[in-house]
């Protein structure tokens, strides 16, 4: 018998041993030779991790206790291998494309990259796996403990197997930490690592068909007595469930795809999709060896070792009774190498995830500065990894110290796939059905991992230790579909077939639903696009190493975006660095790194990694990535449309300024015009006053009326200069809004008459006024000297210009709610339609006029009642003239300038 | 034997003035203050000289005075234009369209004298 010392010296060289085959690997992983471990038998053996402990030992054991059940665990896979193929290559290559670490990566990623759905995900893998890892750490216990000998009754001798589990659990986590967590790798990929389980794959592989062919042809002696054995046992007799069969079945496949530690070696640790293919066939193969001694090991430990026996361990324990130490050793190695390597792998991609999506973005949140990938950062990181590592497998501990060891190693398996199982319809969903959403994900993964815990995970640890045995007999709370084993009732279900049943039905309905009620975020949307269509999306299948960038297409690039000369210049001098003779270096990803910092400072950081990646190959475009670019296409937009916007205000301001120019041309005429017009009223009335002046001074011989006549001429001229003074300063002023005025309140028949008054007393009397009183009370506030002023204007007017036989002037008022009008309408002869439109302007004077105005009198009223708040129009009429005055009751009398 | 001058002129104070004037000097002084019909009133009137007011309602002094140019019995009859705008571009203009002499208001007597007495020298 193998001392336990020796045993675990075994162990110690064997760990060193894998250690110094991934240090090798990774060493070689640097070095860039890497084409070896990149391999498709590389690949198969490493998914060899679903066979863990559980089914190196626990297969034997559940053939023993459940006959061929236990084909179940293998048929799973295996389907999902051989039929299901096409859905791992679109995970994998979703994977690669979207450069997703982990399980919980690619679920948060499809659904809009929810972190609330990746720490779901990450708690969930994390509660789920923990019976799984509590599994390894019971097998390996056990199997210890069948070399420790049967305890004794002082259990002196014996293993203490709760001690053993802490120790073995302890070597577990320092071992992970040692493997996993020396540095850190961007893509979560770890060469060393799959190096190692490919080797413990063929180990255990080994062990086993060892401990197989001993069994058949060293015990049995042979094929055919075998057969015999076979037969004649209980095994050959159980009944098949055909429920539990299929139920079986499909929670295997499910794991398989959905455990965190597949999804590491299955997508993340992939190389090359083709290697998927070769898998395919290859791993089933590798599944049926496995399988295949294990009922002879089953029938023969049945046979040989007395009852009560854990059949769990037959493996180990059979050749031991025969003596055969070192083939036990050796068995013990392959269970040893199961466990370890699903240990590792398992918290590894655990600790991925919890590192990824609880621990960072914590820290982030907690540390002000952002994400800056800082070495400080990667620090946090790696110790975010290594205590959840420890973590995880204290869990695992703590469940197996909860659970007392005790339970059949291939139902505490169940447990853990029934948990995982959950992810599935979210998973597949997700890369199928365009319409899955956010909140269907989240609500069925949240639904059927309660119903989980509580139909399965809490029962597990045995009635009545976490969930009270009244709930297993009459429901919580008396509520009897309640009940863990018996949902709606429905009882007699197998409690394994029942949890994976309820939940996973109730899972998807509740995805599919909740999915066809909810609406997507547009970010939702473009990874569901991406992830249902990736094919469409990430080009050929290919390596991801042997597609080497051309470095001419990189060249072009660079001169495009960086100009010719410098491009030239970065590639000569990497060329130069990297030892090569031409221009073009190798595109090695030291290059690429530096041509992407290159680039991102003219085109920023998204759209150059976005560039590069297309033109190496190794990774399509991500939505992220796309958004990215579409971000730095938006900024370049918006300072185009800057510019735009600029360009548009030049050219405004340009359009203003020529506008500008135009009404100072205008102006320039206008005021030509008007100097005209004024040099040509004063000189006119100076030419008189001149000529007769001089005709008084020099000419002999006048009589004493042609004195008076030429001296009153000079004094009628005189009063026109002055007047023409007078109005063209008037308006000067009303024009430029100087003018203050005197609001004051009256009755508004009292102006008119003062203007009747003082027009009649400076007119010939011809003609005849005529005044309607209809509204006489009106009172207004405004400027009364002003109005008055109009009134005079209007009202001379009419005795000028009125050419009528008996030239009459009408003047009526009409009061309306706010506005006065005054009109006044004479029986002259009607202004021309040519005239009209410019009476109101300066000097405008309507033809034959009698020469004593200067045309000012309209402008100026036309100013005053624009400064009264009020109007003055022409209406045009049959006969005569009519001019409206309107304004409003009450003025406010503000000056404003027009 | 009598000249014959045609006042083409709107105020009635300068063509009472320049009728004084005229008629002291010997010129057998007509009338006309429309713009419109002015060109007629001197085919019709045949005068040995015009006095053109610059502005006149219905057709500027300008107007009538390259009308009247184009007419070839007027080609040579001297016109003394008389303006009150007093700008320069309106000298140039009417020199263009063929004036005699060009004097802006006011004037003195002796002056407008003088340029009549110019015009009709030969």
């Amino acid at each position: 018998m193998a001392s336990l010392n020796l045993l675990v010296g075994v162990c110690l060289v064997y760990v060193a041993f894998l250690f110094s085959v991934a240090f090798a690997a990774e060493r070689a992983a640097v070095r860039g030779r890497s084409g070896w471990l990149r391999t498709p038998l590389v690949y198969t053996l490493s998914l060899s991790i679903y066979c863990t402990a559980w089914t190196f030992y626990g297969a034997v054991g559940y053939a023993a206790r459940s006959g061929m059940e236990y084909v179940t665990i293998y048929l799973g896979p295996s389907l999902v291998m051989i039929g299901w193929w096409w859905v791992l290559r679109k995970l994998v290559r979703i994977g690669r494309s979207q450069r997703v670490t982990s399980v919980a990566d690619l679920i948060s990623a499809r659904y809009g990259k929810s972190n609330t759905l990746a720490i779901v995900v990450t708690l969930m893998a994390v509660v789920g796996v923990t019976p799984y890892i509590a599994l390894q750490l019971q097998s390996v216990t056990l199997s210890l403990s069948i070399f420790a000998g049967p305890p004794d009754v002082d259990g002196l001798n014996g293993l203490n197997t709760l001690s053993a589990g802490f120790w073995v659990a302890a070597g577990l986590a320092v071992f992970t930490v040692l493997f996993g967590t020396r540095n850190l790798n961007a893509n979560e990929r770890h060469d060393g690592v799959v190096i190692a389980i490919a080797v413990e794959a063929v180990v255990k592989l080994v062990a086993l068909m060892a401990v197989g062919i001993f069994v058949v042809w060293g015990i049995a002696g042979g094929i055919g007595p075998m057969m015999e054995r076979i037969d004649s046992s209980a095994l050959g007799t159980w009944q098949l469930d055909r429920s539990r069969w299929a139920a079986l079945t499909v929670l295997s496949a499910a794991a398989f795809l959905c455990l965190p530690r597949m999804f590491q070696v299955l997508v993340v640790e992939n190389d090359d999709e083709r290697h998927v293919q070769i898998a395919s066939w290859a791993f089933p193969v590798y599944l049926m060896l496995m399988s295949l001694f294990v009922v002879p090991i089953a029938v023969v430990g049945l046979n040989l070792l007395p009852a009560g026996s854990n059949p769990d361990l037959f493996v180990v324990s059979v050749p031991l009774s025969q003596g055969q130490t070192g083939l036990a050793v050796l068995s013990f190695l392959g269970g040893f190498s199961s466990a370890t390597s699903m240990v590792i792998v398992a918290t590894l991609a655990l600790s991925t995830m919890v590192s990824n999506h609880v621990v960072m973005p914590i820290y982030l949140s907690i540390k002000p500065g952002g994400a800056s990938m800082s070495g400080d950062v990667r620090d946090v990181i790696l110790r975010a990894r290594r205590l959840s590592i420890l973590l995880i497998i204290a869990l695992g501990y703590l469940y197996y110290l909860l659970s007392g060891g005790s339970g059949a190693l291939a139902a505490i398996g169940l447990i853990s796939f029934a948990g995982v199982a959950q992810f599935l319809p979210a998973m597949l969903g997700g890369i199928f059905w365009r319409g899955a959403t956010r909140i269907g994900a989240l609500s069925g993964l949240c639904l059927g991992f309660a119903i989980w815990v509580y139909a399965s995970l809490l029962p597990s640890f045995g009635q009545g230790a976490v969930l009270p045995v009244s709930f297993f007999e009459i429901g919580p709370w008396g509520i009897g579909w309640l009940r863990p084993y018996a949902f709606f009732n429905i009882e007699g279900i197998d409690p394994t077939v029942h949890a994976v049943f309820w939940s996973l039905v109730l899972n998807t309905g509740t995805f599919v639903v909740a999915s066809l009620l909810s609406f997507p975020k547009p970010l939702e949307r473009l990874q569901g696009a991406q992830f249902v269509n990736v094919f469409d999306h990430s080009g050929q299948a290919r390596g991801w190493h042997a597609s080497v960038a051309a470095s001419e297409d990189l060249m072009i690039m660079a001169q495009r975006i960086l100009g010719a000369t410098e491009a030239q210049a970065l590639f000569r001098t990497a060329a130069k660095e990297q030892g090569m003779t031409g221009h073009l270096p190798e595109p090695n990803p030291a290059f690429l790194e530096r041509l992407e910092r290159e680039l991102s400072a003219s085109v920023g950081t998204a759209t150059a990694h976005a560039m590069v990646s297309q033109m190496v190959g190794a990774a399509s475009v991500s939505v992220e990535d796309l958004l990215a670019v579409a971000d730095e296409s938006a900024q370049m937009l918006e300072y185009s449309s800057q510019l735009e916007a600029k360009s548009a205000e030049l050219s405004r301001t340009a359009g203003q300024l020529r506008e500008a120019n135009e009404k100072l041309t205008q102006l320039s005429v206008q005021k030509d015009a008007f100097l005209g017009q004024i040099s040509h009223e004063l000189r006119t009335p100076m030419t008189s006053i001149r000529a007769f002046s001089e005709i008084l001074r020099d000419a002999d011989g006048l009589s004493v009326a042609e004195k008076t006549k030429y001296a009153s001429i000079i004094h009628v001229e005189a009063i026109r200069l002055t007047r023409l003074l007078d109005d063209l300063l008037d308006l000067s002023v009303l024009e430029n809004g100087q003018v203050s005025l005197n609001s004051a309140t009256g009755p508004l028949e009292a102006v008119l008459d003062q203007a009747v008054v003082t027009a009649q007393a400076s007119g010939d009397g011809r003609l005849q006024i005529v005044r309607l009183r209809a509204a006489a009370d009106t009172v207004l506030t405004t400027d009364m000297d002003r109005l008055g002023q109009v009134f005079i204007n209007l009202i001379t007017n009419a005795q000028k210009y009125c050419r009528a036989d008996a030239p009459q002037l009408e003047i009526s008022v009409r009061a309306d709610a706010d506005v006065l009008s005054v009109s006044f309408r004479d029986n002259g002869t009607p202004i021309p339609d040519a005239a009209r439109a410019l009476i109101f302007e300066k000097f405008a004077r309507v033809a034959d006029g009698d020469g004593s105005g200067a045309g000012l009198g309209l402008a100026i009223c036309r100013e005053i009642m624009a400064r009264l708040g009020g109007d003055i129009s022409h209406v045009p009429q049959a006969v005569g003239n009519l001019f409206v005055v309107q304004m409003p009751r009450d003025a406010a009398l503000a000056a404003q300038p027009v | 034997m009598d000249k014959h001058v045609l006042l083409v002129e709107d105020e009635v104070n300068i063509i009472e003035a320049m009728r004084f004037l005229l008629t002291r000097e010997g010129w057998k002084v007509g009338t006309h203050s429309d713009g419109a019909t002015a060109v007629s009133a001197i085919r019709a009137a045949q005068p040995d000289l015009v006095v053109l007011d610059y502005m006149l309602p219905g057709k500027s002094g300008i107007e009538i005075l390259t009308e009247l140019r184009a007419l070839p019995d007027f080609a040579a009859l001297p016109v003394l234009m008389l303006t009150a705008r007093g700008q320069s571009r309106d000298r140039e203009k009417a020199e263009q369209a063929g004036v005699n002499r060009f004097m802006t208001k006011p004037f003195s007597n002796t002056e407008v004298l003088n340029a009549v007495r110019d015009l009709v020298r030969v």
